[in-house]
C-alpha cells in the first residue's frame, strides 16, 4: 500500500532521517519504535507532507506522493493522528469531528462515520457541544483518533498515541487500535512504548538516529533476547 | 466648561470616526486571526483603494459604483500580491519576520504612490448625494456617515455568520486554532489564507473610501496611521475577534474625538499619541482585550 524508498529528510538543515526504506501492506499494523530523536515523527510528518523530503520516494498504491501538498495526501486516504494530539482546542468536540471529514463529499457516509466514532468513544457523545480544550489528555487522544476516523482513512498514521497517558488510558487506546485493525484499517504506529507497539503490530521497524537498525515480525522481535535487553528494559518478562 | 450639546456632537464625531476604524479593524482582524500577522501594509492597501477612486471617479468621471468595484478589485490584487511575494515565503520563519516584511511592503506601497502621483495632499470630494448633511438636533451626519455605520454592522454580521457556519469559515477557525492540524484535516491552508487576505483587502478599500470622505483630502501616507489605529482597535477589543474589532474601533474613535474636543487646545495635537497611550495601557492591563479569549501565547 505505502512504500518508502531511501528517504532522507532534513530538519532545520540537519539531516535526521537517513535512507529509510519501509513498506506497509494492506491490513497490516506496522510499528516504528526507537528512542527520542530517532526520526520517527519526522518520517510521519514527511509522509503527511508537513515536511519535504530531501531525497527518496514515497508512493501510495504505486502513485508518487513525495512532493505533494498535505491536503492531497489526506485525499488519498492517508490520515495522521499527530503527536501531542493537536486537537482544535477552541472549537467544540462536534466541530473537531466534522473537521476530520473536511474532504468527505458523501454526507450520508460522514453521518455513518460520525455515529461509528461516537459508538467507539461514548465519552465524546456526552460532550459534543463542549470545547475540546476542556477534555483530559486521554479524552483528547480519543478525540484525535475519532477525528482521524472521520476522514475515512485507508492508512492511519499514529504518532505516539500513548504519550502522556496513564497506563489504563494507554490500554484503552490500544484496545481501540485492535478494534480498528479488525475493521480493516491499515496502520503505521510510532511509539516509544516499545512493548505495547511490538505486541499490537504485525511488523516492526526499529530506528536509531534516523537509520533503520532492525526490522522483522513483531512476535519474533518481542522474543529476541537482544531486543528485550535493548528496548524492553532487560528483565521485562513478557 | 463645555456644554452638553457640544459633548454630544463630539460623541457623534467619535462614532463617525469609530465606524471607519471599525471597518479597517475588521479587515485587520480577518488576517490576524488566522496568521497572527500584524500587517502594517493593511492601511496602505486602503490608500491604494482611495487613489484608484480618485483617478477613476474624480479625473475620469466614471460612475462611483463602478470605481468602487475596480478599487476593491485592485486592492485585492495588491493584497494578494503582497501575500504571495512578501509573506508566504516567510510563513515558516516566525511572526516577527513577517511583521518586518509587512513594514517593508507598507513603505514600498507608500513610495510607489508618491512616485506615481505626488507627495502632495489632494482634495477628495464625494458626490453630493453622499456628502449631503442631515441634521439631528445638534448632530449633523452625512449620508456617507450613515452608510458607513450601517455597513460596519452588516459586514460584521455577514462575516461572523460565514465564520460560524460555512465550510470556509470552519476551515478559517481551524487554521486559526492550529494550522498544522488543519493541514492534517486536508484543509488547503494556503487557499484559506488567500481568502482571508482577499476579504481583508476588500474591506481596506471600502474603509479607504469612507476615511477619505470624512477627511476630504488624501495623501500617499494617509493609510499608515489609521492602519496602526485599526490594529489598536483590534487589540483593544480582543484581537482575532471580529466583534471585538468593531467594539475597539468605536471605543477608539470616541476616545480620540472626546480628547480632541474636550482637552485644552495646547495638547489636542497629541491625539494620536493619546490613542497609542490607550493601546499601551490595554496591553498592560488586559493583554487579550475586552472580548479576547484568555488563551496564553500561541506556540
Amino acid at each position: 500500500m505505502l512504500k518508502i524508498e531511501n528517504l532522507c529528510v532534513k530538519y532545520d538543515s540537519i539531516r535526521v532521517v537517513h535512507n529509510v526504506s519501509l513498506d506497509i501492506n494492506d491490513g497490516e499494523i506496522v510499528a516504528m519504535i526507537g528512542a527520542n530523536g530517532a526520526g520517527k515523527s519526522t518520517i510521519l510528518k514527511t509522509i503527511s507532507g508537513l515536511l519535504k523530503a530531501e531525497s527518496g520516494k514515497i508512493t501510495m498504491d504505486s502513485e508518487d506522493i513525495t512532493r505533494v501538498d498535505s491536503h492531497v495526501i489526506v485525499q488519498r486516504g492517508i490520515i495522521q493522528v499527530p503527536e501531542g494530539r493537536q486537537i482544535f482546542t477552541k472549537m467544540t468536540i462536534e466541530e473537531n469531528l466534522k473537521l476530520g471529514a473536511f474532504l468527505q463529499k458523501d454526507k450520508e457516509k460522514v453521518e455513518r462515520n460520525f455515529e461509528r466514532v461516537l459508538t467507539l468513544f461514548p465519552i465524546l457523545k456526552e460532550r459534543l457541544k463542549q470545547t475540546a480544550g476542556t477534555l483530559s489528555g486521554g479524552e483528547q487522544q480519543m478525540l484525535a483518533i475519532g477525528r482521524a476516523l472521520m476522514g475515512a482513512p485507508r492508512l492511519l498514521l499514529l504518532d505516539e498515541p500513548s504519550m502522556g497517558l496513564s497506563p489504563l488510558m494507554t490500554q484503552n487506546v490500544f484496545d481501540v487500535l485492535r478494534q480498528l485493525k479488525k475493521d480493516g484499517i491499515t496502520m503505521l504506529l510510532v511509539e516509544q512504548n516499545a512493548y505495547d507497539a511490538l505486541e499490537i503490530s504485525d511488523r516492526t521497524y526499529i530506528l536509531e538516529t534516523g537509520v533503520v537498525k532492525i526490522t522483522g515480525w513483531s512476535r519474533e522481535l518481542i522474543e529476541d533476547p537482544g531486543i528485550k535487553k535493548a528496548y524492553l528494559g532487560g528483565e521485562y518478562d513478557a | 466648561m463645555p456644554d452638553f450639546g457640544y459633548f454630544l456632537s463630539q460623541l457623534f464625531n467619535g462614532i463617525k470616526l469609530g465606524s471607519v476604524y471599525a471597518m479597517v479593524a475588521i479587515g485587520y482582524s480577518m488576517v490576524y486571526g488566522i496568521l497572527r500577522l500584524i500587517n502594517f501594509a493593511h492601511g496602505d492597501i486602503m490608500t491604494v483603494g482611495v487613489y484608484t477612486i480618485l483617478v477613476l471617479f474624480t479625473t475620469y468621471g466614471m460612475p462611483l459604483w463602478l470605481t468602487i468595484i475596480i478599487s476593491v478589485a485592485l486592492s485585492i490584487i495588491v493584497g494578494l500580491t503582497a501575500e504571495r511575494v512578501a509573506y508566504r515565503p516567510l510563513r515558516s520563519s516566525g511572526e516577527e519576520t513577517t511583521l518586518i516584511s509587512s513594514l517593508a511592503v507598507s513603505i514600498l506601497i507608500q513610495n510607489i504612490i508618491v512616485m506615481v502621483f505626488s507627495p502632495q495632499r489632494v482634495a477628495f470630494h464625494l458626490p453630493d448625494y453622499l456628502s449631503k448633511l442631515h441634521t439631528f438636533g445638534t448632530v449633523r451626519l452625512s449620508t456617507m456617515n450613515i452608510i458607513t455605520f450601517v455597513a460596519v454592522f452588516v459586514i460584521l454580521i455577514a462575516l461572523s455568520y460565514m465564520i460560524k457556519n460555512t465550510r470556509v469559515g470552519m476551515a478559517m477557525r481551524a487554521c486559526s486554532d492550529n494550522m498544522n492540524a488543519a493541514r492534517l484535516m486536508g484543509i488547503n491552508v494556503t487557499t484559506i489564507i488567500v481568502i482571508a487576505f482577499a476579504i481583508g483587502s476588500a474591506l481596506a478599500a471600502l474603509s479607504g473610501l469612507m476615511l477619505a470622505g470624512e477627511y476630504k483630502t488624501i495623501d500617499p501616507l494617509m493609510g499608515f496611521v489609521p492602519g496602526l489605529k485599526a490594529f489598536c482597535a483590534a487589540v483593544l477589543g480582543g484581537i482575532g475577534s471580529l466583534g471585538g474589532a468593531v467594539l475597539g474601533g468605536f471605543i477608539l474613535g470616541i476616545i480620540e474625538m472626546l480628547f480632541a474636543g474636550l482637552m485644552p487646545t495646547e495638547i489636542t495635537p497629541y491625539r494620536d499619541a493619546f490613542v497609542f497611550l490607550v493601546l499601551i495601557l490595554v496591553l498592560l492591563i488586559k493583554p487579550n482585550g475586552i472580548l479576547g479569549s484568555n488563551e496564553g501565547g500561541r506556540s
